[in-house]
């Protein structure tokens, strides 16, 4: 197979296109910018559309209005444009309309800095918009990940009807990395029955996140909480390294899964038995696998570009049944692995709790 | 008669509304919307694009746009409209797009989209519903309310030094130079109203023959909102609003834009977009190269020697011969003290971390960088020095030490800008894990510009042999 040494950031675009995406609505951000400067050079080379909106609101609205025709569309940013989005993605959620947002995270809150951070994973994940709704969160931790993860992407929003929020990181933005282009296929998905194009088979529908009578909210709540569990019974990903053994389970994703990787065989080699978990889908969280493991005499600790806040999920799932522990960074310092190893051994020596 | 039958791009019915009464519209007796709706319908049959058409219904008390209109509705949120008219637009210009909104919708809370969807000349068709209040939410102030009037939140009147003046969105839409058509009307007489009725025509006239952007201002009653009776409310407006807001045609460049404005898309053919990336695949060894060891490079030196695009070599090299390979730049605070940097991983197995910070080959360009990275080198790593530039060396004891002067032996080749491919040659023959050869193809694939192309070459081969004949 052909690869091509690309960045994480173009590598979104390669694979968005590949995936049929037509439309790329953005706003400049560091370090989110890079996609729109690929999306703006290879979007109209296809026949696509690309704008730089007036801001984030209007980039993710000009989303809402093509995702309305079922046509695929994507918009990306970075922590505080992020936040500008919410409101288009309760009303994306709302209206069951498919699309991929990219939130490149960085460091905050407020204006914070433009170094990768993970302090978004609540945001993401809990949803920052109002609202009974979830977003189907993906978590790419090389440039590869950036091209499949974003079609994979693609594929769910259609699926399901939901918006699919791509939480990457700059250093998985801005890294480059042989990346294998998969083969662009034919959208498998018709929305004729429920979008609205302009065209007389769509002219009777209607794209709405109204429902003005309790009754009828209660039951579209109830309509998408039935689809988020279908969701989460179907579309759960992660990875996991010499998990089966382990007395400590480090559980990581984006660039920290990277770098708690390459700790692994390290602490291995000195006799500690650690293993990796690393959630691919932030939601669905993989709660059941952590679960089970959590039924053995074993430990957890999650690290993080944050103050903790994935450490929540990984209590949720343990629900107390094994020690939890966190271990974070932030504002863009990125822990070592000879930091992390201090680390494992506090636990493991029992110094730590 | 035909002004009592409902245009077909109405709903015969309004099944869509709650209620026993599917007959009626859900406005107050007396509103404008009503008005407008029906006009807009009638334009709508006239020019046969009822299909086409998709209307974007606002925040406020027009959001039940969908309950009438025969077409493709969208609901969008406060302010929005003019942004998903625009994503709907582009992805099919061949629809008409209706985007349909009061006055603090488009005038207050969606000011910046309305504005820049004007700007853009987006090929749509805006109506604009100036009722100088806030209906849907219980008549509080709009950006439109004139001074003196009462509001929810004006209980003493608009004053100018409190609460500003009502903002005339058709008189600053109209400065803007791509718009193409800008009018305001009124509902008022039967000759308001018939001017009103072909303004609107035309808007819609506009999208259709692709002449851009179209604004309609209209400006209506709100009787509920304004306390008012209908004929009072219709006085009022006559007598007041249009001293503030005069009718009129503020803008009318369409006439000679006829198709300009059209913005073609093309679908989605998986086989183009395969033909248009695949330029980008590299072409990889048959066999995969064997290392050693996993290289864990740092390639550092001031910003503009190239050093980034070295790192890039190296991994570009790696990746051809079938290595697992990873490039990152310096990011975050590691980037002070005026030093650019990239790690570079090549490695037989899966990379984990695609940082280095211990790197077992370090290649510096500058004075800083030695002093910033030296001590993260393992023992026995290898570090390579541009000795013409760093004047102190390193420990030798410690490291495998290699000093060229790289960039004095580029300027023999004939620029300094080769200092860096110098250095790849170099760290190849100290490395010993690529054939000079397999190096060169590499470097013949990726150099973008070409007439560089030899002297990068000389430049690889003049590195090589420095660090083969012992310095
Ligand atoms: C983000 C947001 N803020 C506020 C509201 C509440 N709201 C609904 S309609 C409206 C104003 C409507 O006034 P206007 O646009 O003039 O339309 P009218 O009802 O007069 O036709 C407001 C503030 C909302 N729905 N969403
Ligand atoms: S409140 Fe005003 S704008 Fe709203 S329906 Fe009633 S009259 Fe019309």
């Amino acid at each position: 197979m052909s690869r091509q040494f690309i960045k994480g950031n173009d590598a979104i675009i390669v694979g968005a296109l590949q995936a049929g995406c037509r439309a790329y609505y953005g706003y400049p951000i560091t370090p989110a910018s890079e996609i729109a400067h690929a999306a703006a050079l290879h979007f109209p080379a296809l026949g696509g559309t690309f704008i730089q909106a007036e801001s984030e609101i209007a980039a993710i609205n000009m989303v809402y209005g093509t995702a309305g025709m079922g046509i695929r569309t994507m918009t990306a940013s970075s922590s505080p444009g992020f936040s500008l989005k919410q409101e288009g993605l309760s009303y994306l959620a709302g209206a069951e309309l498919p699309c991929v947002v990219v939130n490149v995270v960085r460091g905050g809150p407020g204006l914070g800095n433009i170094a990768p951070e993970q302090g978004d994973y609540f945001q993401v994940t809990k949803g920052g918009g109002h609202g009974n709704y979830r977003l189907i969160a993906l978590a790419p931790n090389c440039a590869q990940e950036m091209c499949d993860l974003t079609v994979l992407g693609f594929d769910l929003a259609d699926k399901y009807r939901n918006p699919v929020c791509l939480m990457a990181d700059g250093f998985t933005g801005q890294m480059m990395e042989p990346v294998a282009v998969p083969a662009a296929k034919a959208v498998p998905f018709d929305h004729t029955e429920w979008c609205v194009r302009g065209d007389a088979a769509t002219h009777k529908n209607l794209v709405s996140s109204i429902f003005l009578e309790s009754e009828d909210l209660e039951a579209h709540n109830l309509k998408l909480d039935a689809k988020y569990k279908e969701i989460e019974k179907n579309e759960v990903r992660y990875e996991e390294y010499l998990c089966d053994d382990a007395d400590l389970i480090i559980v990581a994703y984006g660039i920290l899964s990277r770098i708690v990787y390459s700790t692994i065989d390290q602490a291995r080699a000195a006799g500690k038995k650690v293993g990796l978990l690393r959630p691919i889908t932030l939601w669905p969280y993989p709660s059941k696998i952590i679960a089970e493991y959590s039924e053995r005499d074993v430990q957890f600790l999650s690290v993080e570009l944050s103050t903790g806040q994935m450490v929540e999920d990984v209590k949720l799932a343990v629900e107390g049944r094994a020690p939890v522990h966190f271990y974070g960074r932030c504002g863009g310092m990125v822990p070592g692995g000879e930091e992390l190893l201090a680390e494992y051994d506090k636990i493991l020596e029992g110094v730590k709790s | 008669m035909k002004v009592f039958e409902k245009p077909t791009s109405f709903y015969p019915r309004f099944e869509r509304k709650g209620g026993p009464h599917k007959e009626t519209t859900h406005y107050c007796p007396g509103c404008g919307h009503g008005n407008v709706h029906k006009m807009i319908a009638e334009a709508m049959d006239d020019l046969g694009i009822r299909e086409r058409t998709v209307f974007v219904s606002p925040v406020g008390c027009s959001v039940f746009g969908y309950y009438y209109f025969d077409c493709g509705n969208i609901q969008a949120a406060h302010g929005r409209a003019p942004a998903v008219a625009t994503g709907i637009k582009r992805a099919n210009p061949d629809s008409i797009v209706i985007s349909y909104q009061g006055d603090g919708d488009l005038a207050a809370i969606g000011t910046a989209e309305t504005l820049h969807a004007a700007n853009r000349g987006e090929n749509i068709t805006v109506f604009f519903v100036n009722n100088a209040i806030y209906g849907m939410t219980g008549g509080q102030m709009a950006p439109t309310t004139m001074i003196g009037q009462k509001t929810a939140t004006t209980p003493r009147g608009r004053i100018e030094t409190e609460h500003g003046n009502p903002i005339r969105m058709a008189e600053i839409i109209s400065t803007l130079p791509a718009a193409g058509y800008v009018e305001r009307v009124a509902i008022g007489t039967s000759k308001h109203i018939m001017k009103a009725r072909k303004a609107i025509r035309k808007a819609l006239t506009n999208q259709v023959e692709n002449r851009g952007y179209s604004f309609v201002e209209i400006l209506s009653v709100c009787p509920t909102g304004w306390k008012m009776d209908s004929p009072d409310a219709r006085d009022w407006l006559l007598n007041e609003m249009t001293q503030v807001f005069p009718l009129g045609v503020y803008k009318d460049d369409a006439g000679e834009r006829e198709n300009e404005w059209y913005r073609p898309v093309e679908p989605f053919v998986p086989e183009k977009v395969d033909a248009y990336f695949s330029a980008g695949n590299f072409e990889e060894a048959d066999e995969p190269i064997k290392l050693d060891k996993s290289l864990q490079c740092k390639f550092a030196g001031f910003g503009g020697q190239g050093i980034l695009t070295l790192g890039l070599f190296m991994a570009q090299v790696g990746m051809r011969g079938k290595l697992h390979a990873s490039w990152i730049p310096s990011y975050g605070p590691e980037m002070r003290g005026g030093t650019a940097n990239c790690s570079v991983n090549l490695s037989e197995a899966r990379i984990g971390t695609p940082l280095v910070d211990r790197p077992n080959v370090l290649v510096v360009m500058n004075q800083p960088s030695l002093e910033a990275f030296e001590k993260d080198v393992v023992d026995g790593g290898t570090i390579l020095i541009d000795s013409g530039i760093v004047e102190s060396k390193p420990d030798g004891d410690r490291l495998n030490c290699i000093l060229i002067p790289a960039t004095k032996i580029a300027d023999e080749v004939g620029t300094p800008k080769v200092a860096n491919v110098v250095m790849l040659g170099a760290l190849c023959a100290a490395t010993g894990a690529f054939e000079l050869d397999f190096v060169e193809e590499t470097l013949r694939a990726v150099v973008k510009k070409r007439n560089l192309v030899d002297m990068n070459i000389t430049a690889l081969k003049r590195g090589y042999d420095f660090v083969r004949n012992g310095g």
